[in-house]
């Protein structure tokens, strides 16, 4: 209750701040809008169903790619991990592309795919499996080799050796390539969308562009708000209460929340 | 006091009723710098229910020769057997029991001593269950059965770690030092169990310490390993009634008589 008490205080003080700075009149409000006129927008939008409708749209490009990426980083990262020729090849390979913004995927997704939905799948995909191939292989490789050795000797050994006991180990880095691998996706989406102009689905990202088009600012920041809350809302929802279990049982630390 | 046939064979490999030889094994590593001869020409026989501890230096290739006798490793030269069947690999039949925790922390302690019991196929799943809870509530964890791993002390952790090794009922038990890290009070302890349970169980086990009151406490037989190539240096008949009292005045005889031929052998770290 009296943590709930802070957040609400901070974020409230946030408000006030800005609402200040709006009525010093220092600025011009059509570069700094009032909290008030972005809550209009985004209720606006919200009663005329267009930031849903963005949202579903967005997020379903995230879901889509993240996926992939992640079906295809996991496996590899394991595989770099165990054999180091693999990993001298394709783990320098994925380093060297992680280091690569994804916003430059965009020029190249254009000339290959177009102005379609393609384009902006293979942006999400490649900022995504880099960053999962390394944080994979990179917790794989922390594994105890103890663990390996126990289980050999009760006879466990090949397939079963890899999901009862190599998968279960590297969970907690399991979890933290796929966090990073969200992040990931998540930025090379919003570029993606914000230099990919298509007409199949009109997503956050579109609607930051055209609210700079227009001049737009309340649905600019609307949007940006909307984009945090998200990014926000997928870590507290989705990935920390996966890692406050695996610290509870690993016993590694309290857990954060 | 175990039968004094037993020792005639100690230097016997073709001894046939015994549960585990050694024969002739040597290994070497490789280092970039150098070549290192690790075990030189060991040969040992452990009959069945016999508990023979392996005392030596720290470097003296005492681990090394309990992961060949796993199957972890292989020898340069030399073979293993047990029961008459060549050691090719890790089986269930030679368990180990690690000198740090090895439990699998993604597993509470009962699962962990599930794990040996579900790669036993000839089992049902009751009969695993059953001696799963056995097991623990053999070394005294009935109680902690559904505790995850970091929720146990250091000498709980090593009471898990034995009942999944005793649990699959391997043919030979292999301790790395298994204690090492426990303290003193909690080791005491553990030596009672570990006679109480041998008591019951008769099992063929293969103790490997720098611990030599401890050795002592524990086998039938204490061999000693010198260092640099790891030999067998002497071999120590240990004629105590058990149970043993660590603490006991003639226990610490025969410890100090270990412990000086120790010293005489070329220099090592080694607590008495």
């Amino acid at each position: 209750m009296k943590r709930f008490a802070v957040v609400t205080l901070f974020f409230g003080a946030l408000l006030g701040l800005w609402q200040l700075a709006v009525m010093s009149g220092r600025w011009s409000p059509v570069l700094l809008p009032s909290p008030l006129a972005v809550t209009e927008f985004l209720w606006g939008s919200i009663l005329d169903g267009s930031m849903q409708e963005a949202v579903w749209v967005t997020m379903r490009r995230l879901v889509v790619g993240y996926a992939i990426g992640v079906v295809i980083g996991l496996p590899v990262g394991l595989l770099t991990s165990s054999w180091q020729l693999l990993d001298d090849t394709v783990g320098s390979l994925a380093l060297g592309l992680q280091t690569l913004p994804s916003v430059c995927w965009v020029p190249l997704a254009l000339l290959w795919f177009g102005q379609t939905e393609g384009a902006m799948l293979f942006v999400v995909v490649m900022g995504t499996v880099g960053s999962v191939i390394i944080a994979t292989n990179h917790g794989a490789r922390t594994i105890p080799p103890i663990y390996a050795r126990a289980a050999r000797t009760m006879g466990s050994e090949g397939l079963h050796q890899w999901v009862r006991v190599i998968l279960p180990a590297s969970l907690p880095f399991l979890v933290s390539g796929m966090k990073q691998g969200w992040a990931f996706a998540w930025r090379s989406l919003m570029a993606a969308e914000i230099f990919v102009t298509i007409l199949t689905g009109f997503g956050l990202g579109h609607l930051l562009h055209y609210g700079r088009e227009l001049n737009a600012m309340d649905q600019v920041i609307g949007t940006m708000v909307v984009i945090v809350i998200i990014g926000l809302a997928a870590d507290r929802i989705v990935f920390s209460p996966w890692e406050r279990f695996l610290h509870r049982r690993w016993g590694t630390s309290a857990g954060n929340s | 006091m175990r039968d004094p046939a037993a020792a005639a064979h100690a230097t016997d490999p073709a001894a046939a009723d015994a549960k585990l030889v050694v024969d002739g094994v040597s290994k070497w590593f490789r280092t970039p710098r150098a070549e290192v001869h690790a075990l030189d020409n060991i040969s040992i026989n452990v009959a069945e229910g016999e508990v023979v501890c392996l005392v030596g230096a720290s470097g003296c290739g005492k681990t090394t020769l309990l992961d060949i006798m796993s199957g972890l490793t292989r020898p340069d030269s030399g073979r293993v057997l047990t029961d008459g069947q060549l050691v090719e690999g890790p089986g269930r039949q030679r368990l180990v029991m690690f000198q740090e925790s090895a439990l699998f922390p993604w597993l509470d302690a009962f699962g962990n001593v599930m794990f040996g019991l579900k790669l036993r196929p000839d089992l049902t799943n009751r009969e695993r269950k059953r001696i799963a809870h056995d097991f623990l509530d053999l070394v005294g964890l009935k109680k902690f059965a559904h505790a995850h791993v970091h929720e146990l002390s250091g000498g709980m952790k090593q009471r898990v770690a034995l009942a999944r090794a005793l649990a699959p009922d391997p043919q030979v038990l292999l301790m790395d030092e298994p204690f090492a890290a426990l303290d003193a009070m909690t080791r005491d302890q553990l030596y009672e169990d570990i006679q109480a349970i041998w008591r019951d169980s008769r099992k063929t086990i293969v103790f490997v310490t720098h611990n030599v009151r401890e050795a002592v406490c524990l086998g039938d037989r204490v061999l000693l390993l010198s260092p640099s190539p790891g030999r067998i240096a002497q071999e120590f008949h240990i004629p105590l009634k058990r149970p043993r009292d660590i603490n006991s005045v003639e226990l610490a005889g025969h410890a100090s008589r270990i412990a000086a031929a120790l010293k005489g052998s070329p220099p090592g770290t080694v607590s008495e």
